[in-house]
């Protein structure tokens, strides 16, 4: 339940924001989290629900935009998508992987009234 | 004019020069309202993790100027780090300076047996916290007071899941299985085995009675992280034990090298130019 102390990080960036930008509200939250970044997206909802409760994101707007996971063949250089870390490339099958997107974990964007 | 919806509001003045302007002042109340409020759209671009990496940089500039080896233990529950590390600084016995911090949910069972060893400790309970983070290893730091040139281990909670996201400013993560998990277990939690630098198979003494196939996990761990160096080893029998203590030792571990004081004062002082390769060695072997 890492997602848990997750959360409470953007909680915290949340409170930051509205302090900096001398806001009252917050009406949205944009997050980018990637299929790759060790969130479980479940648990994740489940831990937003336990703690945004009685917080300055208690009523708003959350949008996640799930990043999928890709990667660059290190022998052949082929461009691929990637559902696992492990997973070999589709054309050589080699493991020497770079990974390009998916172990992204980020506010993006907040709407502040 | 109103720089929201560009009435004119402000530029159009009404005045009784017989009633004071405070009173006028306050006919001007705003004349209207615009929609619910003014809207601020922020674009954030923050790491969510960027606290803990921010202060796990500190620790690592701590470290350094200390010129600390860290090493994040990681495992399952029960996959025998407590004795592993026992093990370790019994056999280190002194040649080098060590200090343990000890993560559990509960109890200070492990920082006891770790003070048995007569090296200084301390535990942290996480609570209901499922692994730690770079704050609790700043707050143990300051009751752990380590010494320079020394090798701090920290054995994390007992998870292979959680712990893998949070950067403590170890120079290494080793992450410790046994051979009774199953070899699949590299498969099972990729995260934790692609961001460890050696994985630790333990408990190789009871091989002959399980069902775990050596090859076969370590094919699982490489497929995840290619560059994963493996140490077979019994902590508690003893076998493997120098392969693990070699490694330790090996200054290609140390971003820079660890010397006892002594060595590293008289070199300070006679202003020699050392071969710090040899010079590490010789001190800690």
């Amino acid at each position: 339940m890492h997602e848990l102390s997750i959360v409470m990080n953007i909680v915290e960036i949340a409170n930051d924001e509205v302090l900096k930008h001398h806001a009252q509200k917050v009406e949205m939250i944009d997050l980018e989290i990637g299929e790759l970044s060790g969130i479980d997206f479940d648990a994740f909802d489940f831990a937003w629900s336990a703690v945004v409760h009685a917080t300055i994101l208690q009523h708003a707007e959350r949008k996640m935009h799930r990043v999928e996971g890709k990667s660059i063949c290190g022998t052949c250089g082929h461009h691929f998508r990637l559902f696992q870390l492990y997973e070999p490339c589709p054309l050589c099958g080699e493991v020497f992987n770079d990974i390009i997107s998916g172990q992204e974990l980020k506010v993006k964007q907040m709407i502040l009234s | 004019m109103c720089a929201t919806c560009g009435c004119g509001t402000g530029t159009v003045h009404f005045e009784r020069p017989d009633v004071s302007q405070l009173h006028l002042a306050n006919q001007r109340q705003p004349v209207h309202e615009h929609f619910p409020k003014q809207k601020t759209i922020v674009e954030v671009e923050r790491d969510i993790l960027e606290k803990n990496n921010r202060l796990a940089e500190r620790l690592k500039g701590f470290f350094e100027a200390r010129n600390m080896f860290v090493l994040n233990l990681v495992s399952a529950p029960g996959s025998g780090k407590t004795t592993l590390l026992e093990k370790t600084l019994q056999a280190l016995n002194g040649t080098v300076a060590c200090a343990v911090i000890e993560g559990d949910q509960q109890t200070t069972n492990d920082a006891d047996r770790i003070k048995k060893t007569n090296t200084p400790v301390v535990q942290i309970n996480t609570g209901k916290g499922c692994h730690l983070d770079a704050e609790m290893i700043y707050n143990s730091l300051k009751i752990l007071e380590p010494v320079n040139n020394s090798i701090l281990f920290i054995e994390n909670v007992g998870n292979l899941v959680c712990p893998a996201m949070f950067d403590l400013g170890e120079n290494k993560r080793v992450i410790v299985i046994s051979v009774t998990e199953g070899d699949d277990k590299p498969a099972k939690y990729p995260d934790m085995f692609q961001s460890a630098d050696l994985c630790i198979i333990n408990k190789t003494d009871l091989l002959p009675y399980v069902n775990f196939d050596m090859e076969s996990c370590k094919v699982y761990a490489r497929k995840v992280n290619p560059a994963i160096k493996f140490i077979e080893l019994s902590a508690t029998t003893g076998t493997g034990l120098t392969d693990w203590l070699t490694w330790l030792r090996s200054p290609a571990n140390y971003h820079t090298t660890i010397q006892d004081n002594n060595t590293y004062l008289a070199n300070r002082s006679s202003g020699n130019t050392v071969n710090m390769v040899t010079d590490n060695m010789h001190a800690i072997l």
